[in-house]
């Protein structure tokens, strides 16, 4: 035992003198690194993989229609033949865009407060409620929308709105059920609000507190430093988060296929029902071998869906990292 | 201040107020919410929850309101979510060490951790029709194998980046040290900083297991469903999140209260997860050098 060591550290070092013979450790060392590059190119791949894999499942339908007949045309009738994604794409647009509306104002204030006014012991309290809330599944979501939002819109917003806003075309109530665009909305407003909250609260956190500082110094009140100052400072990191909230929203399913209606119409209303892309998917992944070109239009739909994610997610994700290592002037 | 001049409420003091009262509002709402999931869901799941819900599987006749359990889908996504967090854990846990060992802050690094945030923003169902096209080129059908597959991939960026956030917080000065005594890097990612992450991981495999059990877009396509125990990996195996949702459709109110009780059962699943990962790690974290 002894004697191998010794000899190991001789030819070590008679080596060294001329060229470094790479030691059993090195080699190790050397193997270690390239197996574990190996594995980074998984996760980098697995985002071309998808993307392709779709593409090509998808291709029959792209060669057979032309792309705007596809996206933009009005009918879905897929055993006559005809796919057109427009009622969808609106679908999947007023959905996600009510819950953005809803979430942005709710998800602000209560980064901003969290960020800047609470005291430590509000903060620990709010951090597992968030972490809680993003926790829940979505299918629990939609057990609560159906139980809770369908009846609160219908009964409650629905009457309300007829009321007062009923002569606004976007506020009419044309179906009174209460599933619809408002109550998808609410639903998905909760389920992004801690990613929006816990995007923003750490974009607030890299403000130095300098910056504060040198406002309250001046007398400005709390609130105006944080207008006047902090926000100006981190509105990209805001937009982002937002964007990223907005990507979430567009691809989520269960929760707003169980709330949504489903009627596949160009909604007028945000008391319509809608029936955007990801319910689609999932309704109807049943039959799509039983007629020709339906699974590659159902495929196609996906692919639309995480191209418009991937554009979202990359942009709002290299806004975020970008804020999160900025290099502040001291 | 005082004796100089008397303080005014001029009309910033009032908007300071006004702001501060709604941004307490909002932090209330948010609060409220996961109140309200939770309340709504046990009080609706528990009356129907009952001792032959958790420990038998559908009899027949049970989707027209008649005898029976949902321990084929408790059993099917606990199968489901383990595999799922398992396979993902065998990826995710060199591909953290290497970040942290190896690549640090250096470009590669950034274009993982950045592929990494975008696979993770990928919603379920696009991952479930990937699973989808995958089946057909492999030429297997819905098995609780390909739902395995599928929840890994989508497991897979959370543990990673949840290891990777943990892993970061580790002082720079241990792994010089290591490295000034000598040891390759690959002996600091097996010795010093596999041991630092060891609440990184319990925290990852945590929160993988949650976001795989709660899935319900990817095994829609993937798993399939079905009243029996998966016996083995090639066969369909149902799950939870799809029993709440196929026992809702149904028009047997008997039924319908099975899917809450579904759903409640789901919620205390996830919500133990989510609690325990946070107990576990604030516990283990008193073992890592800070």
């Amino acid at each position: 035992m002894n004697q191998i060591i010794t000899s190991k550290s001789t030819k070590e070092t008679t080596g060294r003198l001329t060229r470094p013979v790479p030691t059993p450790r090195t080699r190790q060392n050397n193997f270690a690194q390239r197996t574990f590059f190996i594995f980074t190119l998984l996760p980098v791949s697995l985002i071309l993989i998808v993307t392709i894999a779709l593409l090509v499942r998808s291709w029959p339908i792209l060669n057979a229609y032309p792309l705007s007949n596809l996206l933009f045309g009005n009918i879905w009738k897929p055993t006559n033949g005809l796919f057109g994604f427009w009622p969808f794409i609106l679908g999947t647009f007023w959905v996600s865009i009510v819950g953005i509306i809803l979430a942005v104002p709710l998800c602000l204030l209560t980064s901003i407060y969290l960020a800047e006014y609470a005291q430590s012991k509000t903060r620990s309290i709010a951090k597992p409620v968030l972490d809680l809330l993003a926790a829940i599944p979505p299918v629990v979501y939609g057990v609560w929308g159906l139980l809770a939002i369908v009846p609160f819109v219908d009964k409650v917003l629905a009457p309300l709105s007829d009321r007062w806003l009923g002569s606004i075309p976007i506020f009419s109530v044309n179906q009174p059920t209460g599933f619809g665009i408002l109550a998808a909305g609410i639903v998905l407003a909760v389920m992004i609000a801690p990613l929006i909250i816990s995007v923003m609260y750490e974009i607030f956190s890299t403000v130095p507190n300098d910056l504060r500082h040198a406002s309250l110094a001046v007398g400005a009140t709390q609130w105006q430093t944080i207008r006047n100052i902090i926000l100006p400072q981190v509105a990209p990191g805001i937009i982002a988060a937002i964007v990223l909230g907005a990507s979430r929203a567009l691809g989520e399913t269960i929760a707003v296929l169980m709330v949504v209606g489903n009627i596949p119409q160009v909604p007028t209303s945000i008391f319509d029902s809608a029936y955007p892309l990801p319910a689609l998917i999932a309704n109807n992944y049943g039959e799509m071998m039983s007629i020709p070109l339906y699974d590659a239009a159902l495929l196609s739909a996906a692919l639309v869906l995480l191209l418009v994610i991937l554009v979202f997610n990359i942009l709002s994700m290299l806004v975020i990292q970008r804020m999160l290592r900025r290099k502040w002037a001291s | 201040m005082g004796f100089l001049m008397k303080k005014r409420w001029q009309r910033r003091h009032l908007l300071e107020a006004f702001m501060k009262f709604i941004m307490r509002v909002s932090l209330v709402i948010v609060a409220a919410a996961l109140g309200l999931i939770l309340w709504i869901i046990v009080v609706r799941g528990l009356p129907a929850l009952s001792w032959d819900m958790v420990t038998k599987i559908p009899e027949g006749g049970y989707y027209m309101g008649k005898g029976g359990g949902i321990l084929n889908a408790i059993l099917g996504s606990l199968y489901l979510a383990a595999g799922g967090t398992f396979l993902a854990m065998i990826f995710s846990v060199p591909i953290a060490i290497y970040l942290k060992a190896y690549l640090g802050d250096s470009k590669w690094g950034h274009y993982v951790r950045l592929s990494l945030d975008v696979l993770w923003g990928i919603p379920s169902i696009v991952y479930g029709a990937f699973g989808f096209t995958l089946m057909i080129a492999l030429g297997i059908r819905a098995s609780l194998l390909a739902g395995i597959i599928i929840l890994a991939l989508i497991e897979l960026p959370i543990m990673t980046r949840a290891m990777d956030e943990v892993i970061r917080r580790m002082p720079i000065d241990l792994e010089y040290a290591a490295l000034a005594l000598g040891s390759t890097k690959f002996e600091v990612a097996l010795r010093v900083v596999t041991r630092q992450m060891l609440p990184g991981i319990t925290t990852a495999i945590l929160l993988g297991f949650g976001r795989g059990i709660g899935d319900a877009a990817s095994v829609l396509f993937t798993a399939g469903y079905t009243d029996r125990i998966p016996t083995s990996l090639m066969r369909p195996t149902a799950s939870l999140p799809l029993a709440v949702f196929f026992q809702l459709g149904s028009p047997y109110p008997e039924v319908q209260q099975r899917g809450y009780a579904a759903a409640l059962i789901l919620t205390v699943i996830v919500l133990a997860v989510s609690l325990g990962s946070r107990w576990l790690s604030s516990r283990l974290n008193k073992y890592t050098i800070k």
